[in-house]
């Protein structure tokens, strides 16, 4: 039981550090953003900008935050 | 020998293959680079082994597959990924600019694969890109082959782009070695950012304005985003450059 207990838990912190990493508002921003990509999508809005603009503005928030830390 | 009229469903499948296989060798050789090339190559093999399993199992049914969904997952996790290679080479550039030639720099073996099992991450990364791309191929073969009425000269339009560049991909990754480890880390985060933000785009049934192409626009716009932040980083906190 321990073991299979100890293979969840492996398990569900790679998908973890996968998905989510050391910042997770990056992530959650991504999923966002692809929401709403297809809502506009689904009314017939152009909606492709969206996620190149949460790229650019994410990457630029969690790399000043991550270099005021140091 | 190929006949005059069987010829242009050669080239177009080839080409198109192409683009397709050009997509795969990159993530193959980025995470194998990066990560360490063990995991990578296996994660390549079971990507292969999955895609011919498909292929023989459905064949020209293939085309019933919903690509839709399985790009978006797909994007979306080579997207969040990404993001944190591309993140990571920024500070990373920006605090010790190219130094670790070779991957001399101790600061940075913290990212290759040292362990006695299997990278899943590698693993993953390599098996999603060849299963992913290599359905691409698949539907592009069966699309021409049923278009043309001849399967065969697709398949070998389609197997020869994934051969040829896969050649490439193997001559090219010793040379890929010599980059430095932070540099590469951010070319191979700048593009798996790219391939994740088109494919879950496109997942979502957008269509992007320049196809294909806008892959292009997508590097150049985010190796101009890391170019400015690694400037603006360095501008700010030279300090940086010796803590990090």
């Amino acid at each position: 039981m321990a073991r299979i207990w100890s293979w969840i838990v492996a398990f569900g912190r790679f998908w973890y550090s996968f998905i989510v990493g050391d910042d997770w508002t990056v992530a959650v921003a991504a999923l966002i953003g692809l929401a709403v990509t297809g809502i506009l999508n689904a009314n017939h809005i152009v909606g492709w900008w969206l996620i190149p603009i949460i790229v650019v503005v994410m990457t630029g928030i969690s790399v000043q935050r991550t270099s005021a830390r140091r | 020998m190929i006949s005059t009229g069987l010829l242009p469903v050669l080239i177009t499948t080839f080409l198109a293959s192409a683009v397709e296989a050009t997509e795969m060798v990159t993530i193959v050789v980025g995470v194998g680079a990066t990560r360490g090339w063990r995991s990578t190559i296996i994660g390549a093999v079971s990507g292969f082994g999955v895609l011919a399993v498909i292929v023989v199992v459905l064949g020209a049914a293939l085309s019933r597959i919903p690509i839709g969904p399985l790009r978006l997952i797909v994007g979306f996790l080579l997207l969040v990924f990404g993001l944190q290679w591309f993140r990571k080479g920024i500070t990373r550039v920006a605090a010790r600019g190219l130094a670790g030639m070779a991957g001399e720099d101790p600061h940075e073996a913290a990212e290759q694969w040292t362990g006695p099992g299997i990278d899943w991450t590698a693993w993953l990364l390599a098996f999603k890109g060849v299963v992913l791309e290599g359905l691409e191929v698949a539907f592009i073969v069966v699309s021409f082959g049923a278009a043309a009425n001849n399967y065969g000269v697709a398949i070998i339009g389609g197997a020869a782009a994934i051969v040829i560049f896969l050649g490439i991909g193997f001559i090219v990754h010793r040379s890929v070695r010599r980059i430095p480890r932070s540099f590469l880390q951010l070319i191979v985060g700048t593009l798996l950012t790219s391939f994740g933000t088109f494919w879950s785009v496109e997942g979502l049934g957008v269509n992007w304005p320049a196809s294909d192409a806008t892959i292009v626009v997508l590097l150049i716009l985010y190796a101009a985003t890391a170019l400015t932040y690694i400037a603006v980083l360095r501008r700010r906190a030279p300090q940086m450059r010796v803590a990090a």
